[in-house]
């Protein structure tokens, strides 16, 4: 077991040890009485019926006992939860975004990963947002899990105490691909880490072209595939200079080129003038997170996709 | 016979068409009994698509990756196995079907007090069914959202929500109409002598579920509106491009569903209560223990609806609150169980179907409730909320608890309704192969859980790949063992041995009525002296 693998799990398993023990008293202990009552007094055995009075001191000790035992298991349930909703100072602090569908973590120096990588001992904070719908980050091997909500600002934190890759996993349905929404933690010695993280973007990705890079990084090739492919947006292959049909904002079908202007009006207005097929809505605008000298960027690449 | 010499015995409900022609004669009748049986039939038909939008969910996850649909389509099962199975089977099914067929009799009474409201019930509920499977044919295809509809996934996505969503609506309203008129009918309509601890427990348990039918299901009708109005007008709610806040759609619509929760229980609770005594020969045990412990559910459960939204965002203290009012609810169903066994103690018990159906139902409803306490924990719940683990723990409670309830009241009232008995051969083997096939089905799901997988997974990691091959195995045995069950009622009912009027000596009036009962159910109104379980050793 990796009970180091994160600070709650011994909490978490704990609780979960003490509960499922009662629980499964109770199970074993009830069905072995409703198991020996039926053959004891079956009908064959025992054809005569007692008549037995209402005991209310039966009553009574079989609601005061239970009730003590509940209250136990919510203790025990709460001491693995309480240190959850704590952060301790001097946290690293990283901004984690679930998107349709994809993990983005975003660090203080301005560094971009699609993993999340964390150094072994430190504690972690993750401010959670979404920019479209309900997603929840869950990392199973960490006990942990937080709904990431668009509008609000929900927090986790954790601190591993192990080296090793985890699994991160999309636990509130989000749509069509709900179950390809994963990614991974990935805990470094510290040194390891401190030279990940200060290493420039770049070197991880030198061979990629800057445009896909932003493409990358803003979870676009999710929705968008690059080779022709179908996911759930159109593909970005021979998408330039192409003719696409589209509805326009009174509702008619017409046709049109993309060029630059298609594709920042796509960027930052995803609903005018969406091809047709597609549904409205899915997309948000990325306004506030792709300039324009990104988009120059995205559209060079985009020239090469041919 | 005897009978055939007495004059002008009256008519029982089959044969008294009411003077109309063929399905006229049912789908205009006011009869609680034919309505009853309406609501069997048409109950029946989506029940069985909900299983098969379940075997096909099953069949798509026995491998990872594609096996047979598109994650569109799946996402679409999986969305209306919800709505199908919670709106049109669970809900109505145990009230709509048995409350209306036996609970008149049981407190001898004629009828409902509203047997054209009754009537209305049953025309909402056949639209609102039309409406929500219509989905599947017209538009944009099946809503993808799941049956919680949460936002603002919900207002984004293209599928057909909105008509859902309005099928729910009205849905609703079908529900609080029987639920209006169970309530009158208990209060004003019980006979002679049936003071209210008179009243047989699964009266008793009608009783409080129609109190939540009443006052919750407004609240879902309100923020399905609501819905409604954010797809169509736009207007920001729960969407917070729009201005809106997600979290107030899942409070507003865990408000009404978890109090829902004890609408799908309850009832069945109540089926369990009346067939323990009858076949363990015995008073049962703690019958007002039994009655307050079903109020005290109807009650608490209003306030417990906050444990759905562990992970969701909600502040701290509420988690807090809602988790220990969470562990308070587990207890009068605690006292329930424990009733329910010192009722099997020193009696002479017979294991028919029903009981079987009945200790089956008490074994499956403990791991479900017991899993309930897993899930209510707060340390446990971060780990399991949205995994497979809900997933096994809520059908265990609603198939193995509600369910089997159900299949344990048609085993136990088929004779009364029809004037025939199955082949009780027959049924003890279906069951053995229901029962086990259910866990077979069910208990991976919890195993996957606790490994962490989420739930509405189109694909999922190769980890979790044992226990979906084994829950899909299980799919067939319970499917396998559902149709072995219809058939063996089918010819029960068309050829079954005639029984008479009380075939497991009960004592409860239904079964002093005729079996199948007159269309005024007792020729003479039955006046009672004492409680409904006084069997005499």
């Amino acid at each position: 077991m990796n009970q180091d693998a994160s600070n709650f799990v011994q909490g978490v398993d704990t609780a979960f040890v003490v509960i499922l023990g009662i629980c499964l008293f109770f199970l074993i202990g009830i069905t072995v009485v409703m198991i020996y009552f039926v053959v004891k007094y079956h009908k064959k055995r025992h054809p005569k019926p007692v008549d037995v009075k209402d005991n209310l001191t039966l009553e009574i000790t079989w609601t005061v006992i239970p009730t003590l035992l509940v209250l136990v298991m919510f203790w025990y349930g709460w001491l693995g939860y309480e240190p959850m909703r704590k952060v301790p100072e001097g946290a690293l602090t990283i901004k984690a975004t679930g998107q349709m569908w994809a993990w983005i973590f975003e660090y203080e120096n301005g560094k971009v990963s699609d993993n999340l990588v964390v150094p072994i001992g430190k504690p972690v904070k993750l401010n959670l947002s979404s920019p479209d719908v309900l997603h929840s980050l869950y990392i199973p091997a960490f006990r942990i899990k937080e709904d990431v909500v668009p509008g609000l600002n929900n927090y986790m934190w954790f601190r591993s105490d192990k080296l090793g890759e985890y699994d991160i996993l999309c636990a509130e349905y989000c749509g069509v691909r709900h179950s390809y929404m994963l990614s991974k933690v990935i805990v470094k010695p510290v040194d390891e880490y401190l030279e990940w993280y200060n290493a420039p973007a770049d070197t991880t990705k030198k061979a990629l072209p800057v445009g896909l890079q932003v493409l990358q990084r803003n979870g676009c090739v999710t929705c968008h595939s690059t080779d022709g492919s179908k996911i759930v947006g159109p593909s970005f292959k021979g998408l330039f200079g192409n003719t696409s049909l589209v509805v326009n904002e009174s509702g008619d079908k017409i046709k049109m080129t993309v060029d630059e202007t298609y594709i920042r009006r796509s960027i930052y207005e995803p609903n005018t003038d969406l091809v047709d097929g597609y549904n409205k809505g899915l997309m948000v605008s990325y306004k506030d997170r792709v300039n324009e000298e990104e988009i120059k960027e995205i559209v060079k690449y985009l020239k090469t996709l041919k | 016979m005897i009978e055939q010499e007495e004059k002008q015995k009256p008519l029982n409900f089959f044969q008294d068409s009411g003077g109309k022609k063929g399905i006229l004669a049912w789908i205009t009748s006011t009869d609680h009994k034919r309505i009853g049986l309406l609501y069997l039939y048409s109950l029946s038909v989506f029940f069985l698509v909900g299983v098969t939008l379940g075997l096909l969910m099953r069949l798509e996850l026995i491998n990872p990756g594609k096996d047979i649909v598109e994650a569109q389509t799946y996402n679409g099962f999986f969305t209306l196995h919800g709505v199908i199975m919670i709106f049109l089977f669970v809900i109505p099914g145990i009230p709509a079907v048995f409350g209306n067929i036996a609970m008149p009799l049981m407190l001898g009474a004629r009828d409902v007090a509203f047997p054209k409201l009754n009537l209305l019930s049953w025309y909402l509920y056949i639209f609102g069914a039309a409406l929500a499977l219509s989905t599947l044919l017209v538009g944009k295809g099946a809503p993808d959202t799941g049956w919680t509809f949460y936002a603002p996934y919900s207002i984004k996505t293209g599928t057909n929500v909105t008509m859902a969503v309005f099928a729910a609506f009205i849905l609703g309203f079908s529900s609080i109409l029987t639920g209006l008129n169970f309530l009158t009918t208990i209060h004003r309509m019980r006979c002679e002598g049936m003071t209210w601890f008179r009243m047989p427990l699964f009266a008793w348990a009608l009783y409080a579920t129609s109190w939540i039918q009443l006052l919750a299901t407004p609240v879902i009708g309100i923020t399905l509106l609501m819905i409604a109005a954010e797809r169509t007008l736009g207007v920001g709610l729960f969407d917070p491009t729009l201005g809106g806040d997600p979290i107030l759609y899942q409070h507003l619509f865990w408000i009404y569903s978890h109090p829902a929760v004890y609408i799908m229980i309850l009832p069945g609770m109540g089926v369990i209560s009346e067939i323990l005594p009858v076949f363990a020969r015995r008073r049962i045990f703690g019958y007002t223990a039994i009655v307050y412990s079903s109020l005290a559910i109807a009650f608490i459960g209003y306030f417990v609806w906050g444990h759905h939204m562990f992970t969701s965002g909600m502040s701290g203290p509420a988690r807090i609150i809602f988790s220990i009012l969470t562990f308070l609810v587990a207890i009068p169903s605690a006292i329930k169980v424990f009733n329910w066994l010192a009722t099997l103690y020193k009696g002479s018990i017979d294991l028919k179907p029903p009981m079987l159906f009945a200790l089956g139902f008490i074994f499956l409803f403990l791991i479900g409730g017991l899993t309930g306490l897993v899930s209510g924990a707060l340390a446990t719940t971060v780990h399991l909320h949205d995994t497979y683990f809900v997933v096994g723990h809520f059908h265990y409670v609603m198939f193995g608890g509600t369910g089997f309830a159900f299949f344990a009241a048609i085993h136990y009232w088929f004779p009364k309704i029809y004037g025939r008995m199955y082949d009780i051969k027959a049924a003890t083997r279906n069951f053995w192969i229901i029962f086990g096939g259910f866990n077979v089905l069910y208990f991976p799901m919890l195993w996957a859980g606790m490994m962490g997988m989420p739930r509405r997974y189109y694909d999922y990691l190769p980890e979790f790949h044992i226990p979906n091959i084994i829950s899909t195995l299980g799919s067939w045995i319970v499917a396998f063992g559902i149709i072995m069950m219809i058939i063996t009622l089918v010819k029960g009912f068309r050829n079954g041995k005639p029984v008479g009027k009380n075939p497991w000596n009960a004592l409860t009036l239904e079964w002093q009525a005729d079996s199948p009962p007159i269309t005024e159910n007792f020729e003479e109104l039955p006046v009672v002296t004492e409680g409904p379980y006084e069997y005499k050793s």
